[in-house]
């Protein structure tokens, strides 16, 4: 057998391995972003596809490149986008905050729980997840409205007498935002407190720590990673949600994700919208890279020998 | 596994978990309402069953989504295996990073930038070399693929991080080589990770809504397609009918898989007293000489 | 049937053999993690039907050296040869050589016999003889009635002989053992230490073990290989690492010893006389030592070789006062720490050959410690 022939076979495999994956993403994540950035320097037309291209060949040898930056000076002397983005910024560190205040402590609970009984909590909590989003969102709405549920229950037991607006504000917005995410805030923070060693809890009573002095000197610490973890995977996407301030919050609100399909899919303007979309990913890139470091981490690396 | 005040911890439970299931607890509950009026109980009818099962468009909008999470799963599971078989065995290589950030970065990158990515995508391609042709199922299968398989990437490269190398390192020892190792030994040991990751790409596109409004075209539209622009209307009963169907197919899910993760356990604990005993009978031999 | 281990030992030494030619050979191997030597420069000669124990504290490079004949390593620099071959750039699942892991490794999907079954699976052999041959592995293992199980349903010791069944049915030259009793507890451990030499020796298989365990290197090998940082610092046999160790380190590695640092100040080819600031009397070896007078040297002297008694010895060398700090009574034998006058204290062992205490000697007794000339190991580094 021949030795060359046999190592480059088993190279070869594992380069086959790699690259099927690797070309696939390159070509259907890489490359999509980098057509998005060519032709946020486009301009609208009329016409299919509704872009007009950037290079055109004029003559035999020269190519006449047109860069319009007005579509990314549009975004910044358009109040309305500036003004999205913060928003959907606050809107999703607000919710969330949210989220890890009420998943924390649920996360903490199932941990804390004994083995039977953390399985059935986890099922429960996995449950939602694996319905559809779009109607648990829709659920909302049925609960919110006016003559909605809550509303109707608050009015029966005289709680108050005229429904309090509640669908089509920011408060339904949260709501959604909060409901829906909070399997993603649970999961990373109860992985993480699941493996916390109990007998540190222990040996700060045995030195003196009060419970909650051992929670915020010993647990809370040591499920920092956790935290980071789940307020990443909540955080990053809930900047650019559409689905909720579609459906449950006031049409006027400002989300950066709806701008991005209104622009897309009323205004028919594409270049404006892939500006729209450079620049969200331009504000994202560093809360992913951190996302993406924390998870390298945490899935043991793999990098070893 | 005590200590701390247990009623905090129930309360903290209980209300967390009411927050999580009222809202589906009432879906289900006005499915069945006479009224037309979701949240005003007329009556329990299973009328808007019969109104779902009529209606053309939602049919052919469900059984289209369930034919592009059949194959969007499948296609998943072999490439984010094969990324997180990558990620979690080869050591560097050139182009690790590169890889592990791509096949990551689709967890949290917001879908409407991954749509209309995609579309771009798809429009330039078509000017360019003619395919895809128009979009349709096949567009957007292959963008639920990218953005699932990372789901799947991220659930296989963790098992493989659990797992014992010192199995594959036998087998190889064995004289199997690598390839083999993989479907002899690896794969069916990890075959549980493989079959959720099967279920979570199969659910994320099933559920879609975002991406596959860019992607799709004239014509094919998914179920969340059609159930959004129900919605964005008003409530309707029919939905509430189409949720607690859903509903009732996860949780008839969920349910199995707590029973066979039950019938391991017990499998488990059979295994280690029949271990515990041949530990002794053992003994005994010893003591025999 | 087979001679007893004792006979073998006695009678099989290949290394001493004229013209033997080694069937392992690590020729200059060293392995390199980034700047990391994890093993250095090591060349041995390991003999057919050899049982050879590496063995050396957790980091010495051990278990490296173990990856690389299995091929899981490769070699920074040196080559490795088995039955002449050299192995350098052959994987793992084309070299000759099986390996019985710290862990076990066993599959834990297939049952007993298909984990047996696995490697002669991959050699394309036939079923019947597949069968055949895994049947009669488990015979010699005793593990026949428990074919169907899966090793989830086996004790330690069990899972334990499936691994050793698997890695020898295919008929290695040569089987990787690493760390094998490790996980076993005490009395199992003694009881599979001569089941595991009776296997050997049933199949003329060489051995090469990976261990920490002096009483399992020891009990186990017709070789010792003494590791230290990356490096061989000694090869022998157990007796010969045991009571003529080359250096401080194998001596006070191997099992406890007393070590006395002084001077020669006598050295003469047929004996020597070294001076100790601890001991009252000089220590008088009667063989000599390859160094210079003046010289610093340290006298080995192991704990079982030093004897007590009540009256003084005669003779000017070999003995000293002490007095009985300390007494551990093990049952079989005791352990005693004794004071000297210059404060060191020294440690005999004795068995309990009396059963009455009262012949015993006791705390705070004085007693004068001595031995004999062929005693006392003298290393010089």
């Amino acid at each position: 057998m021949n030795l060359g022939a046999l190592k480059r076979l088993g190279f070869r495999g594992r380069t086959l391995v790699a690259s099927v994956p690797y070309l696939w993403l390159v070509l259907f994540f890489l490359i999509p972003f980098v057509i998005v950035l060519k032709i946020s320097f486009s301009d609208a037309q009329i016409a299919m596809p509704p872009y007009k291209p950037l290079f055109e060949w004029i003559g035999d040898k020269m190519v006449h490149i047109k860069l319009n930056f007005g579509n990314y000076a549009f975004l910044i002397e358009d109040n309305l986008y500036w003004k999205a983005y913060l928003n959907s910024i606050y809107v999703a560190g607000v919710s969330t905050l949210l989220c890890l205040l009420i998943g924390y402590p649920m996360a903490y609970a199932i941990a804390r729980s004994s083995t039977s009984t953390r399985n059935v909590l986890l099922l429960l909590v996995i449950l939602p997840f694996w319905t559809s989003f779009l109607l648990r969102v829709y659920a909302w709405i049925g609960l919110l409205k006016n003559n909605g549920l809550i509303n109707n229950a608050l009015m029966a037991i005289g709680v108050i007498d005229q429904p309090i607006q509640m669908l089509q504000t920011d408060f339904a917005v949260y709501v959604g935002i909060v409901y829906s995410y909070l399997p993603f805030m649970i999961l990373p923070l109860y992985a993480n407190l699941e493996k916390m060693d109990l007998t540190l809890l222990e040996a700060a009573a045995d030195l003196g720590s009060r419970p909650w002095e051992a929670f915020l000197k010993v647990t809370l610490p040591l499920s920092l990673p956790g935290v980071i973890a789940g307020c990443l995977l909540v955080f990053i996407p809930a900047v650019g949600e559409f689905v909720i301030p579609a459906l449950l919050g006031d049409p006027g609100m400002l989300m950066i994700g709806k701008v991005l399909w209104t622009e897309f899919f009323n205004n028919r303007d594409w270049p404006v919208a892939s500006a729209v979309a450079i620049a969200l990913l331009l504000f994202l890139v560093i809360p992913i890279m951190f996302f993406q470091r924390a998870q390298d981490a945490e899935s043991g690396g793999g990098l070893h020998r | 596994m005590s200590g701390g005040r247990p009623w905090f911890r129930i309360l903290s439970l209980v209300l967390g978990f009411a927050f999580l299931y009222i809202p589906i607890v009432s879906l289900v509950v006005f499915s069945f309402n006479e009224s037309r009026l979701v949240t005003v109980w007329g009556g329990f009818s299973t009328k808007w069953y019969g109104a779902l099962a009529a209606n053309q468009q939602i049919l052919n909008a469900a059984w289209l989504s369930l034919k592009v999470a059949s194959i969007t799963a499948t296609a998943a599971v072999v490439l984010g295996t094969l990324t997180g078989m990558a990620l979690a065995r080869f050591g560097p290589f050139r182009g690790r990073t590169m890889l592990s950030g791509l096949a990551t970065a689709p967890l949290v990158m917001p879908e409407v930038i991954t749509g209309l990515s995609l579309l771009l995508l798809f429009v330039t391609m078509e000017q360019l070399i003619g395919w895809p042709a128009g979009r349709g199922m096949t567009t957007i299968i292959i963008a639920h693929i990218t953005f699932t398989m990372a789901y799947v990437t991220v659930i296989v490269q963790s098992r493989l991080a659990q797992f014992d190398e010192s199995l594959e390192e036998a087998a190889q020892d064995l004289g199997a080589r690598p390839a083999k190792v993989f479907f002899l030994v690896t794969l069916p040991i990890i075959s549980p990770a493989l079959l959720s990751g099967w279920l979570l790409a199969f659910t994320l596109s099933l559920d879609d809504l975002v991406v596959a409004s860019f992607v799709a075209g004239p014509g094919s539209s998914t179920l969340p397609m059609v159930v959004f622009s129900k919605v964005r209307l008003g409530v309707s009963p029919d939905i509430n009918a189409l949720a607690t169907i859903l509903i009732a197919v996860v949780a008839i899910g969920v349910a199995i898989a707590g029973f066979v993760m039950a019938r391991q356990q017990k499998i488990r604990d059979r295994d280690a007293q029949m271990a515990l005993a041949a530990n002794q009978q053992m003994i005994e031999s010893m003591k025999k000489g | 049937m087979a001679t007893s281990p004792r006979d073998t030992q006695l009678k099989f030494e290949p290394w001493n053999e004229p013209g033997a030619q080694p069937y392992v050979q690590i020729d200059r191997v060293s392995k390199k993690f980034g700047d990391f030597v994890a093993v250095d420069d090591v060349s041995l000669n390991i003999y057919k039907k050899e049982i050879f124990c590496l063995l050396g504290a957790s980091g010495c490079g051990k278990t490296t050296l173990l990856r690389m004949m299995a091929g899981f390593e490769r070699p920074t620099s040196g080559r490795i040869f088995i039955d002449g071959v050299d192995m350098s750039t052959l994987p793992p699942y084309e070299r000759p050589v099986n390996m019985m892991f710290q862990s076990y490794a066993l599959f834990p999907h297939m049952t007993v016999e298909q984990n047996v079954a696995f490697g002669l699976k991959q050699d394309r052999i036939a079923r019947a003889e597949i069968a055949k041959r895994v049947a009669d592995m488990l015979e010699l293992v005793k593990l026949g009635q428990f074919a169907k199980r899966k090793p989830h349903q086996l004790s330690g010791g069990q899972r334990q002989r499936v691994a050793l069944a698997r890695a020898l049915v295919k008929k290695p030259k040569l089987l990787l053992l690493d760390e094998p009793l490790a996980a076993l507890d005490k009395k199992l451990r003694e009881h599979t230490q001569f089941e595991l030499i009776n296997i050997q020796e049933t199949l003329g298989v060489t051995f090469i073990v990976v261990t920490h365990d002096q009483e399992e290197a020891m009990t186990l090998s017709s070789r010792i290989g003494v590791m230290n940082h990356g490096e061989i610092v000694q090869v022998g046999t157990p007796t010969d690492i045991y009571e003529y160790p080359n250096s401080r380190f194998v001596a006070e590695f191997i099992g406890s010893v007393n070590m006395f640092e002084g001077k020669l100040v006598e050295d003469e080819p047929s004996y020597v006389r070294i001076e100790a600031d601890d001991l009252e009397r000089p220590i008088y070896v009667d063989h000599g030592v390859s160094s210079a007078p003046g010289a610093t040297v340290w006298a080995a002297i192991r704990p079982e070789k030093v004897l007590m008694s009540r009256e003084q010895p005669a003779g000017a060398d070999n003995w000293t006062r002490a007095t009985v700090q300390d007494i551990a009574y093990m049952g079989d034998l005791s352990v005693y720490l004794l004071r000297l006058p210059s404060g060191r204290i020294v440690r005999l062992t004795q068995p309990n050959v009396y059963r009455h205490a009262d012949e015993r000697i006791t705390w705070d007794e004085q007693v004068f410690l001595h031995w004999d000339p062929t005693s006392p190991v003298v290393v010089t580094k």
